[in-house]
């Protein structure tokens, strides 16, 4: 939720109208923590959860395997994943631009979290303003560095390197 | 004897039953973090079975202190409420 | 002028209590009201906000500690939900009996059993019959802003009634968007201190809470009808009041979308009128006269607006987010018994959805708008639409 708030934050920095809210129910150990957001040029009035989403951002790995993250997105949307694989080497069927990051070292190398529970949430969304296409790395930036509770300027840091270092696969060499 | 889970409002005309017994369904699903009890420490005061807001302690032949895997939801007050400070929250991989 | 902040539906509640300089807060916590209080402690504790915050063991304490507090003038607030509110139900008669102008946050949230953390409005629809001023908000900034008015219009003197405000579980009180928050000097200005007429006070003799026969009884419950009809003034007042000053206004009781010469119109309540807004544009985009016309404020009933929105459409559906063994859901109930006096009887169609958290989905919405379209003449029906149903002959 963290995410989907300096989300928000950043989109409305630029002027556009935001709508994050966290999975609506009970979180349980086993079960991904979700969260969505609306980001529009018109003011939001759609107050429903999200089915269909646009772009779908996985920031565990791990839940690739069991959990069907990308159901209901919509066809010709975006899929960015946290992880050290590359685009063409996921392996998830999905119709539409597939980035991938690796959040988890981009977070380590930058003491952000621990080894076990690295906290890869801003890295991510400066991989998310490089492919989204509709949020910048300034704005970003200016959000992390006002609402991160804890290391703004790490948080920051990550943020940048991710941006420099997703990778969609028209980027994949060899 | 195979057990529906409800679906429709006709599967619910008979009221609120439960499908599941509680002790195969449990509680535990909610725990990122979990008791354990140092019975070298342990006075037997009863105070973690106490306050267990989901009766997920129970208490053996000996009167020690042991926690109901399946129900635990790792609330952590039997840890904040032990008196001889035998119980440490953990977090669990 | 205010700050824009991205804040959660709570926050808003308790940004507008601080800058309403509430002087006592006792609530108890209940999912999904409970960061609305954690931030007024916060601000409390922080010393942003000179209040007394008294901690008490269940909501009826707590709303027995804001009408004892009320009783000697002091301006106060307190949130709830759901079993929280249930809980306090006997004491809201005795708010509106002691004329406290208590203003309370409620998250609708469904009631128990089956044990529901999401939206329906079941709980405060049962508190209808109390005497309470009731608004349903259907954004962020609205709850804030909605707040900010209730303290001003509940204090009137010939007012004098509590006040509930409230707003969807999750859909509004932990979804984040922009919100306006105003300066305090501004909210200063829009409300000032609470009058302190009416009030206990050491040295004079009053009493509250008499025993009464039946030759004055009703006589007394006269008092709160006429103090109930007054406050639609005052919610008026209030709001182009605010208007004027802050430069944002939510239509007073009805607010009416593209429902004057409408094929069909529905009454909505809550966020199910904001996604209900984008349905009525997309309708009409295809060629579907529809409109819309938000109830807002439900108590004291908006008779007359919805007499007046008879008259612009053959077609009246209500669309109830709670179930109340009526015919019909409660929302329903008002708007045929309104209407039943006017000179025009359009076709009306109760929906009952979205209760327990039900997402109200576009297309469901739209089902709604096809079933009013495909409907001819008079007389009422009861439906509950996204039903999930066995199917025929299994």
């Amino acid at each position: 939720m963290i995410a989907a708030e300096l989300l928000a934050r950043a989109a409305f920095r630029e002027g556009k109208s935001v709508q994050s809210f966290p999975f609506f129910g009970v979180e349980r150990r086993g079960a991904p923590v979700t969260a969505f957001s609306r980001i529009d040029d018109r003011p939001i009035r759609l107050r429903t959860s999200i089915t269909t989403p646009d772009i779908v951002v996985v920031l565990d790995p791990g839940l690739l395997k069991g959990v069907p993250v990308t159901a209901g997105a919509k066809p010709g949307g975006l899929l960015l994943v946290n992880t050290e694989r590359t685009p063409d080497r996921l392996g998830i069927p999905f119709d539409g631009r597939v980035a991938t990051v690796d959040a988890t070292s981009i977070a380590i190398a930058h003491g952000l979290g621990s080894l076990t529970q690295p906290i890869v949430n801003t890295a991510i969304l400066g991989a998310l303003a490089r492919v989204g296409g509709f949020v910048g790395i300034e704005s970003v930036v200016a959000a992390i560095t006002e609402a991160v509770p804890a290391k703004p300027e790490e948080n920051a840091a990550a943020a940048r390197d991710a941006y420099a270092g997703v990778l969609t696969p028209a980027e994949v060499v060899g | 004897m195979k057990r529906k889970a409800p679906r429709t409002a006709e599967d619910l005309r008979g009221g609120l039953f439960a499908t599941v017994p509680t002790d195969e369904e449990g509680t535990a699903s909610w725990r990122t973090i979990t008791p354990v009890i140092d019975l070298s420490k342990c006075t037997r005061c009863n105070v973690c079975w106490k306050f267990c807001p989901d009766v997920a302690i129970g208490l053996d032949g000996e009167g020690f202190p042991y926690v109901k895997m399946e129900f635990c939801k790792g609330c952590g007050i039997c840890e904040h409420e032990c008196v001889p400070r035998a119980i440490a929250m953990v977090r669990e991989e | 002028m205010g700050t824009k902040e991205i804040v959660t539906g709570n926050y808003a509640q308790s940004f507008a209590a601080k800058l309403a300089r509430v002087q006592v807060i006792s609530a108890y916590p209940i999912t999904p009201q409970t960061t609305i209080v954690e931030k007024l402690a916060e601000f409390v504790s922080e010393g942003e906000l000179d209040a007394d915050f008294i901690k008490v063991e269940s909501e009826h304490s707590a709303l027995q500690a804001c009408l004892s507090a009320s009783a000697v003038g002091a301006r106060t607030y307190t949130a709830t939900s759901s079993q929280g509110l249930l809980l306090m139900h006997e004491l809201l008669f005795w708010a509106a009996g002691q004329r406290a102008p208590v203003v309370m946050g409620v998250v609708n949230r469904a009631v128990a059993p089956p044990w529901s953390i999401w939206t329906d409005h079941t709980d405060t629809m049962a508190q209808r019959d109390t005497g309470w001023i009731q608004v349903y908000c259907e954004s962020n900034q609205e709850v804030l802003d909605t707040t900010l008015m209730a303290f001003r219009f509940a204090e009137r003197d010939d007012v004098r009634l509590p006040a509930m405000v409230t707003e969807d579980a999750f859909y509004l009180s932990h979804t984040v968007e922009a919100v306006d928050i105003p300066e305090q000097r501004e909210v200063d200005d829009f409300l000032p201190p609470r009058p302190r007429t009416h009030v206990l006070e050491i040295g004079k003799i009053g009493r509250l809470g008499s025993f009464m026969g039946p030759d004055l009884y009703m006589e007394f419950r006269y008092s709160l009808a006429e103090a109930m009809g007054q406050a639609r003034r005052a919610i008026l007042d209030a709001e182009a009041e605010f208007e004027r000053r802050f430069h944002r206004s939510y239509g007073g009781f009805v607010e009416l979308y593209k429902a004057d010469g409408a094929d069909a119109v529905l009454v909505t309540m809550g966020t199910a009128t904001s996604t209900a807004r984008e349905v009525v544009d997309d309708l009409r985009e295809k060629g579907k006269k529809v409109g819309l016309a938000k109830l807002r404020v439900f108590r004291p009933f908006p008779a007359p607006e919805m007499r007046a929105l008879a008259g612009l459409t053959d077609r009246l559906g209500v669309l109830d987010r709670s179930y109340g063994f009526g015919h019909g859901g409660p929302a329903y109930l008002e708007v045929v018994g309104s209407v039943a006096g006017g000179p025009r009887k359009p076709l009306f169609r109760n929906f009952i959805g979205g209760l327990g958290g039900r997402d109200l989905t576009p297309p469901v919405i739209e089902g709604m708008f096809d079933a009013l379209l495909a409907g001819d003449g008079d007389g009422d029906e009861v439906t509950w639409p996204d039903l999930h149903r066995a199917e025929e002959g299994t």
